[in-house]
């Protein structure tokens, strides 16, 4: 099967396989990628992100939903975290979603962590850019704001969504590490708890606190996305935020600091990986961590000696 | 280095909602380190065959417990067939009478589950049969 063919010709089949090859690196994805490159960068990319629990898949599924009224084809990437025990994962996000499964304009996609280290931002990167390929108008990143990774993935996003619920004790304290910092838009969802006006002031406090450097000033949104309320004026948000990315040049910054950022940890990568061919697997390293675990040389000095063998070859 | 993992699909086609033993199951499987699509209840086996196409799933396993599993497991073969994937082994489980089993068989369940199958029995299948 040619995927790269099939990916352009709006197959569903080629785009699943697409993303396979990228999620499991095999051999052909990097041919892949290459050729679909060119055909990216067209369409919106949207990140969701927040605690588990608080709606961020029913919210997407009435999103894409919006989305499909007004013409835009939707593409979604559900990630959800593998068990460290086991390997194994439950992606569950379709289930909010299964009313618009059957929509083909619509392409979902769940995505397990598989706990690869910084190389899930990647996969998921690439797995965006074969649903642009395919011709997804809008992207939707949809991941539990809990590591660094997942706060990586969506910064790949044009614009970014945290999702909060009330009542989560400690609301912001609990999740304030990392992925407030990154949120273009705040909805508060299930907004008919108790909780809503003390969570909507703390966020407000916190946004204050962090200072804006931008011209663009979060919206907090309320919702309750199980009836859909309040969705729209999150669509409303959301596009006004396009709007300012526009005309102010941002879209543009951020996208070349996010090519930046992914051809950087590309480079990354492969020297990683040569250093695992040439240097890792080979008798000599073998000898020299025997004579570092008896001290007889140390770790800094050798780092540097093998560093400056590699620059050489 | 690749990082292969099986994903299989679990999926209630029809309109029971009996979904204690798909969950089960989806627990069992992801413990055994596969990858599990979870998709809920009450399902037409169009929803499950465009899911299993879109997920890339390498194995589709069905519960059913409304006893209309002489309809619906074929018509998911079918579909499967009719979209292209043929590398995906479907299995299914549910109260499913003895006599049933053959025909659901040769209709191309590779493996059907009764009450009572320990689920260390699926993940050998699975791994066993898995393409």
């Amino acid at each position: 099967m040619d995927i790269v063919k099939g990916v352009l010709d709006r197959s569903r089949l080629a785009a699943a396989k697409g993303i396979t090859a990228v999620e499991n690196e095999y051999p052909e994805a990097t041919g892949i990628m290459q050729a679909l490159y060119p055909h990216t960068g067209r369409a919106y990319i949207l990140g969701i992100t927040g605690p588990p629990g608080a709606g961020k898949s029913t919210l997407t599924d009435k999103l894409a939903k919006e989305y499909r009224k007004r013409g835009k084809t939707v593409g979604i990437i559900a990630v959800d975290p593998t068990s460290p025990y086991s390997g194994g994962a439950i992606l569950g996000d379709r289930i909010r979603m299964m009313d618009i499964a059957m929509d083909e304009g619509v392409f979902i996609r769940s995505m397990a962590t598989r706990g690869s280290l910084g190389g899930l931002s990647q996969k998921t990167a690439d797995a965006v850019k074969v649903l642009d390929a395919f011709g997804c108008d809008i992207i939707i990143i949809e991941t539990v704001g809990v590591g660094q990774s997942e706060v990586d993935i969506v910064k790949t996003a044009d614009t970014t969504m945290v999702v909060l619920v009330p009542g989560l004790g400690d609301d912001i304290q609990a999740i304030k590490a990392g992925i407030l910092e990154i949120g273009d838009l705040f909805t508060i969802n299930k907004a008919d708890r108790e909780g809503v006006e003390k969570l909507h002031i703390e966020i407000e406090m916190m946004l204050e606190l962090s200072g804006n450097k931008t011209g663009w000033k979060p919206p907090i949104n309320r919702t309750i996305a199980s009836e859909s309320e309040g969705v729209l004026s999150v669509m409303d948000s959301i596009e006004a935020h396009a709007k300012y990315l526009k005309e102010s040049d941002e879209l543009k910054t951020r996208r070349a600091e996010s090519i930046k950022t992914e051809l950087l940890a590309m480079i990354a990568e492969r020297i990683r990986r040569h250093i695992n061919k040439t240097v890792a697997e080979t008798r000599d390293f073998e000898n020299t961590i025997l004579r570092l675990q008896q001290r007889e040389i140390d770790p800094y000095s050798i780092a540097d000696d093998i560093l400056d063998k590699i620059i050489k070859q | 280095m690749a990082e292969k993992r099986i994903r299989v699909l679990v999926a209630k086609p029809g309109l029971d909602g009996h979904d204690r033993g798909a969950k089960v199951v989806a627990r069992a499987l992801r413990d055994a380190g596969f990858e599990v699509i979870y998709t809920g209840i009450r399902l037409t086996p169009e929803q499950i065959v465009e899911t299993a196409l879109q997920e890339d799933v390498n194995v589709v396993a069905l519960s059913l417990l409304s006893g209309a599993h002489n309809t619906l497991f074929p018509e998911v073969t079918k579909l499967l067939k009719e979209k292209g994937l043929n590398d995906v082994l479907v299995i299914g489980g549910g109260v499913i009478p003895d006599a049933d089993i053959p025909s659901l068989k040769a209709a191309g369940i590779a493996d059907i589950y009764t009450p009572g199958t320990p689920t260390g029995k699926i993940v050998e299948f699975i791994k066993a049969n898995v393409k």
